[in-house]
């Protein structure tokens, strides 16, 4: 079979099992429905390895695949197909998604077991990586968008999972308006590449741009803009990040899986996928790539003081990908989409212990009322500590290897990019520390009382109430579960941590410098027409920045050793004698309050306008104006039906009177 | 006589019946102003049969007579039953057309 | 002379049609009206039409008013209120009266119609006769004579339904 094919067996797995899950959620018995939508993502990764395979076959040059299930519209210079485009780049995307979310899946089948909503759970799950997979494998614009579109109505469902909960529907809607906002600009993005281009099609696209794009033309400039406003809004990039902290409110595989490895990432993938476009116009790619860099330090320094559990892991995400979007911006792309999947595989798996944790904690996630856990919970802790390396680079673990390769790109290009290696490098820093924050955390220092009560057997509850306000709730639909599930006891939540540690763990060794390049190697095949991805690194380069990177994390795992374990009072202490630099930073540095204010503010006062002065006065004015009118008048000409005969006669031959003098000077 | 004078008499009655049929109140005064128009009619049907040569005007102003005189007696029977049921004899005082 | 006899009678007549209407008590507007009637007969004669000067006199002044003596007396002095309800019906009538009849006169007499600038033909003798009335009525217009004697019947019919005494009369009904 040839790739594409492949690609469609992709595509349907996920889409039929989430259909078939939610046509029949009444009739799936006990935990089946959670089998059938791992299965089908396990499908979906085995026709990824066949596409694999049958792309390996061909030369580099030829590893760019097409094919068209039928045309949607063909109309007017519109010509919009529905087909897929199967390239080294889709096949290591689809491979990272499919992976992964089979992980994920299994991971839920065993801590959403006593949800409610389990069977709509994986249906949505589905759903999602079907969007996902559309997306990524799309042959031309309008699909993308398509795609891209799913995945946002996707997140929105999942993140107001629990529906009944106030605080998660806010979120879900604060989520899916940002998104929005980011879609309008890819749409506009797509509406200017037609008008300049001509076509929608993915490969037509990059090779019409070579020709008629100059390099930093003021029409690719904005076209990139605009794909950035999509890139940036999905990807939680500043300024339209507000909306991924909020999104923890979602169940925690659901945090793992969209806002960890999948849907952010998507940011960067068109970033990378667009990357001829952006080769044109280097103006707006460093403009992605200092965003990026920002993104990354603000987040850092967030995750430095938010003290609850899922948040934090949610701003290092969003620090990452800031690496990530420089990746792909300054032209590391092989650097950027490594870091991605080295980001998966250890994001992932630090949401699935953080799950864990919280489970043992009763729902609860205030990162200073936990400790101590390793005695308790040692598995979690373990995958948790593995994690927590990777994340901080720890020399050997995977997020080692790929960040490094991001930050001497930058110092190899010299000049304006040596800003990125030191910023990069002082975020590395940060990371370390508030990685091993989390670490010694949970998993050291005393234990507190619920890991007591764990240590001795008996899984700790409380009443159920939102993490966030603290208000009670009910366990009915919409809320989670009575139960709470922690990886000690549940066999798929374990297997799944294991594959993903790892993966953290060992992932990283495919892409040693001066010993083997296999991501490099393999993403050639998209990447062959760039004139950035074959940037020679010196072997020397390389080593130097590793070294620099791993005496920064293992200085940085020290400092937080040092703050959190040896000297348990020092950040208290930090925090009252900076409280206004630690209160701007538990402010999320105000991003929130300034949306409010240039945006929801505005918003709402026009919207007061309208109902106050707009519609009271000129619609109201105009409506009601014309029936007072036609009711004044007729008030008026009823003043006539007096009821007296005598005056009916009276006005009747006044009308004679009139008719006559009419017809008498008209005869005249 | 010119019949034009005989004519504008005429009119001048007309005119003056109708006067009364708009001022007066009472329904037997309104009656006979009605007369007053009809007789005015008959007049100016006479004048111009006359002028004309042609009796059949004349015949048209029996016919007129006939229809004032069957009009009077309904009208009159009405008055006389309103009398009769003691309702006030004022046209003023029917104002259900009032709207 | 047939000027003088001509302005009596329209004297006559005017003078009757304004007591008509300006006199207070209905039973004296009857008698006006009776006059005006008499006058109106001899203008007929005037016009060469003795047979409706005749049925004038005997069926109009004779039996239709003596019809409206009977109910005058009958239902008594009606007091007509002074006050006027309806606004500017006092003055507007009057008005109205004028103006129209300055309109039919200037219609009369600007219509430049030669034949009302004159007596008339010389009519042969029995103008205006029963014998000549007789005759059109009988031949070509005996439609219109039955349909008159019918109406008659039918008004006859209606006065006594009208006035008949029912047993049910309540008293003191008032109109709107």
């Amino acid at each position: 079979m040839n790739p594409t094919a492949y690609a469609w067996l992709i595509l349907a797995f996920p889409l039929a099992g989430s259909i078939v899950l939610a046509l029949g959620w009444r009739i799936w018995p006990g935990r089946a429905a959670g089998w059938i939508g791992t299965g089908t993502i396990a499908l979906s990764f085995l026709a990824t390895i066949g596409a694999l395979l049958q792309v390996l076959d061909h030369p580099v040059e030829e590893r760019q695949f097409t094919d068209t299930l039928y045309s949607y519209a063909s109309v007017a210079g519109l010509k919009i197909d529905v087909n897929v485009l199967v390239d080294p780049l889709s096949i290591y995307m689809c491979l990272v998604i499919t992976g992964i979310s089979t992980m994920i899946h299994l991971y839920s089948i065993g801590y959403m077991t006593t949800d409610r909503g389990f069977t709509r759970f994986f249906s949505y799950l589905n759903f999602f990586v079907f969007s996902m997979l559309l997306l990524i494998l799309a042959g031309n614009l309008i699909l993308l968008v398509v795609g891209w579109a799913f995945v946002g109505y996707a997140s929105y469902a999942l993140i107001s999972f629990w529906y009944r909960r106030g605080t998660a529907t806010k979120a879900g809607m604060k989520a899916f308006v940002i998104n929005v906002f980011g879609d309008v600009g890819l749409i506009l993005a797509a509406f200017f590449i037609f008008r300049e281009l001509g076509t929608f099609d993915l490969l037509d696209i990059f090779s019409g741009a070579r020709d008629s794009f100059t390099t930093n033309q003021s029409v690719a400039v904005t076209i990139c803009l605009l794909l950035l406003v999509g890139a940036f809004a999905k990807s939680a990039q500043l300024p339209l990040h507000t909306w991924l902290p909020d999104a923890m409110e979602g169940p925690t595989p659901v945090s793992s899986l969209i806002h960890a490895a999948t849907m952010v990432t998507a940011g960067v993938y068109l970033i990378a996928r667009f990357f001829p476009l952006f080769e044109l116009a280097p103006t707006a790619a460093d403009i992605a790539a200092f965003t990026g860099l920002a993104t990354a330090f603000v987040a850092a320094t967030i995750a430095l003081v938010v003290t609850d559990l899922k948040r934090i892991i949610a701003y290092s995400t969003m620090s990452q990908i800031g690496y990530m979007v420089i990746g792909v911006s300054i032209g590391a792309y092989s650097a950027g989409l490594f870091h991605l999947m080295t980001h998966a595989f250890f994001k992932a798996l630090l949401f699935m212990a953080a799950g864990s944790v919280i489970g043992a904690m009763a729902n609860r996630q205030n990162i200073d009322k936990m400790g101590g856990f390793r005695r308790a919970m040692p598995f979690t802790c373990v995958t948790l500590i593995i994690g927590a390396l990777s994340l901080a680079a720890f020399p050997g673990t995977a997020g080692f290897f790929s960040k490094d390769e991001i930050l001497v790109f930058a110092a190899e290009r010299g000049g304006m990019y040596w800003i990125f290696t030191v910023g990069g490098y002082i975020v590395a820093f940060m990371t370390a520390i508030y990685a091993f924050r989390i670490g010694f955390r949970v998993a050291y220092g005393e234990a507190v009382e619920e890991a007591k009560e764990l240590e001795g057997g008996h899984l700790h509850h409380a009443e159920p109430a939102n993490p966030a306000t603290g208000e009670l709730e009910d366990t009915d639909v919409g809320f989670p579960g009575p139960e709470h599930n922690i990886a000690e006891r549940s066999w798929p939540m374990r297997i799944a941590m294991s594959v993903l540690a790892f993966g953290a763990l060992f992932a990283g060794w495919i892409q040693v410098p001066g010993i083997d390049d296999v991501v490099h190697n393999f993403l050639e095949g998209s990447f062959y027409s760039s004139s950035l991805y074959n940037l020679e690194i010196p072997n020397s380069a390389a080593y130097l920045g590793m070294i620099v990177g791993g005496t920064l994390s293992t200085l940085g795992i020290l400092v937080a050793y040092w703050l959190y374990l040896v000297r348990p009072g020092t950040t208290a202490a930090l925090q009252r004698r900076l409280r206004g630099l630690h209160g701007f930073l538990e402010h999320k540095w105000y991003f929130d309050e300034l949306i409010d204010l240039l945006v929801v503010r505005p918003a709402l006062a026009t919207g007061r306008f309208a109902n106050n002065v707009f519609e009271r006065y000129v619609v109201q004015g105009i409506v009601v104006g014309v029936t007072d009118v036609v009711r004044g008048a007729g008030a008026v000409v009823r003043g006539a039906q007096s009821g007296f005969l005598r005056s009916y006669a009276l006005l009747m031959v006044t009308g004679f009177a009139a008719l006559g003098l009419y017809f008498l000077l008209q005869a005249s | 006589m010119d019949t034009s004078w005989y004519l504008v008499l005429s009119a001048l009655l007309f005119a003056v019946g109708f006067s009364g049929v708009l001022l007066r109140r009472s329904p037997l005064v309104i009656l006979l102003c009605v007369e007053l128009m009809l007789n005015a009619g008959n007049l100016a049907l006479l004048a111009m049969s006359r002028s004309l040569g042609d009796q059949d005007g004349q015949v048209f102003a029996l016919i007129v007579m006939v229809i004032a005189a069957c009009e009077v007696v309904v009208g009159l029977g009405l008055i006389v039953a309103a009398y009769r049921r003691r309702m006030p004899l004022n046209v003023d005082d029917f104002r259900s057309l009032r709207g | 002379m047939k000027e003088v006899a001509f302005f009596a009678g329209a004297i006559g007549a005017l003078g009757g049609a304004i007591a008509v209407i300006g006199l207070r008590n209905p039973f004296y507007s009857v008698l006006a009206l009776i006059v005006h009637l008499v006058s109106l007969a001899g203008l007929f004669l005037l016009l060469q039409a003795e047979f409706i000067a005749a049925a004038q006199i005997v069926v109009y002044a004779g039996a239709v008013m003596v019809l409206y003596v009977f109910v005058a007396a009958y239902v008594g002095n009606v007091d007509e209120p002074l006050w006027e309800p309806i606004p500017g019906q006092r003055f507007l009538a009057p008005l109205l009266g004028v103006a129209l009849f300055t309109e039919i006169g200037i219609a009369i007499v600007g219509s430049g119609l030669k034949a009302i600038d004159s007596e008339g033909p010389t009519v042969k003798l029995g103008f205006g006769s029963p014998e000549q009335i007789g005759k059109l009525l009988l031949e070509r217009f005996l439609v219109a004579f039955e349909a008159a004697s019918l109406l008659l019947l039918i008004a006859a019919v209606g006065a006594v339904v009208l006035a008949v005494r029912r047993e049910d009369e309540n008293a003191g009904e008032s109109a709107g």
